[in-house]
């Protein structure tokens, strides 16, 4: 919270898939710096929520603030999503592509940087996740948590304001969930703001400044993680994090 | 052979935005394609051709057979193309086009610089197949009069009265052509391979 004026405004934002309502009057803030936790049993616009905030899916109504910038009402969403990472579940990195390449396709098209700098650019990148021996590789030849690994380093080449992250360890083998959490780890005590929507319940706690807790289509609770595990407001929020604590465990 | 290069090449050219507007495009240029490809992919080729170098001129466009061949060929081979790429683009997982929007990209440099590449190692096999049928099919231009393979050997057969001997070099240049495309495609295939992603070992 070392600025006043948030990285991202949310208002009333509103979305149905036909007649089921996903989102039901979502609003929060984020400022720099800060990173946050959005939990929530499955099917609560979660996911639908982090789509909407870089326009992959198009809101029904409410307000999307990138700093001063309505991002619904932008005329050039292309120059907008630069600025949003989004790391995704199932990776989605550039098969044909090369580990290095994969994190330079981005400053190098979008950017238009030269070769030679977003290539420097990815070395630091692979480095800062660990993985600058695997830059050669194919995603095909790397692990879920290296393909991870490559997929947020492809998101920060692009230096954005802030990234979004949609359940990044939920694809990964138990013993592959570590090394990505350790990244994300490092990244916010760089104080990089991250949106993060996960199950991890240990990391929840130990690493985000808030947890927002969401059901139903809207936030049901949101407040700093001790205050939230340890007395929350609401009964759901309780019972929900008991039971994730139960089946995850509390983590480090 | 040059009637199947510019057929291909007409049929490459319109297939790939095509293709790209059957998948990404508004629902009135998918139907429109779709449209187009329907009938392209339901004529006889030989029909085609008669249509355009026969029926044309009644509508005071008038043509060489030779192009009369190219466009009707090229133009039909532009609907089985572009099937075969939509199949191609299709195949590849929506999260890449998404992962390239959520870089920055728009959807014309998404496609152009991963979806594109992808595709095309999908359809290599397929196209491989396009390519020896437009070969064969050029033989249709006989009908027009065109000066293709088969009408070479009939002038032959006229002075030398060797029919089969003349058929089966005519056979075996066709066999010959096919099966050295066949394997240029196959190596570029191997070439172009990605590193770990194709299942190469035999399942037992």
């Amino acid at each position: 919270m070392t600025e006043n004026r948030p990285i991202l405004t949310i208002k009333n934002l509103k979305k149905s898939f036909g007649t089921n309502e996903v989102l039901k009057d979502v609003s929060f803030t984020m400022n720099k710096g800060e990173t946050k936790v959005i939990i929530g049993p499955s099917g609560t616009g979660k996911s639908t929520l982090l789509t909407c905030i870089n326009q992959l899916v198009l809101p029904d109504s409410g307000e999307i603030f990138l700093k001063d910038i309505d991002v619904t009402k932008a005329e050039n969403m292309n120059t907008i999503r630069q600025q949003i990472g989004f790391v995704f579940q199932d990776f989605g990195l550039f098969n044909h592509l090369t580990a290095l390449k994969n994190v330079m396709i981005g400053p190098v098209k979008v950017k238009k940087m030269s070769k030679a700098d977003a290539r420097d650019l990815a070395i630091e990148e692979l480095k800062r996740v660990g993985l600058i021996e695997h830059a050669d590789k194919y995603p095909a030849q790397l692990s879920g948590g290296q393909k991870q690994r490559v997929g947020i380093a492809r998101a920060l080449a692009m230096q954005p304001e802030i990234i979004l992250f949609d359940e990044p360890t939920s694809a990964l083998d138990p013993e592959l969930i570590g090394e990505v959490l350790s990244v994300m780890k490092e990244l916010a005590r760089n104080k990089m703001t991250m949106l993060i929507v996960t199950h991890e319940m240990g990391f929840a706690r130990t690493v985000s400044d808030e947890i927002i807790f969401m059901e139903g289509g809207v936030i049901v609770e949101q407040g700093p993680p001790e205050k939230l595990f340890k007395n929350p407001e609401n009964r759901r929020t309780g019972e929900f994090l008991f039971k994730l604590t139960e089946l995850y465990g509390e983590g480090d | 052979m040059q009637l199947t290069f510019m057929t291909l090449g007409i049929g490459l050219v319109l297939s790939i935005p095509f293709s790209f507007g059957q998948v990404y495009g508004p629902k009135w240029v998918k139907i429109l394609i779709g449209i187009y490809e329907k009938i392209f992919r339901s004529i006889p080729g030989i029909v085609i051709l008669f249509l355009i170098y026969y029926g044309l001129p009644n509508l005071g466009i008038q043509m060489a057979p030779f192009w009369a061949c190219v466009i009707g060929l090229g133009l039909r081979s532009a609907a089985y193309q572009s099937q075969l790429f939509r199949g191609a683009i299709q195949s590849i997982s929506p999260t890449q086009m998404r992962a390239s929007r959520s870089l920055g990209m728009s959807k014309m440099q998404g496609f152009k610089n991963i979806i594109l590449p992808q595709a095309f190692r999908v359809a290599l096999p397929p196209w491989a197949n396009e390519f020896t049928i437009v070969l064969k099919d050029s033989s249709f231009a006989y009908a027009l009069g065109v000066t293709e393979l088969l009408r070479e050997g009939r002038y032959i057969i006229a002075t030398s009265y060797e029919p089969l001997l003349i058929f089966l070099m005519i056979a075996a240049i066709y066999f010959i052509i096919s099966i050295i495309l066949n394997k240029s495609l196959a190596m570029l295939e191997r070439k172009l391979s990605i590193p770990g992603f194709e299942i190469r070992e035999k399942i037992k």
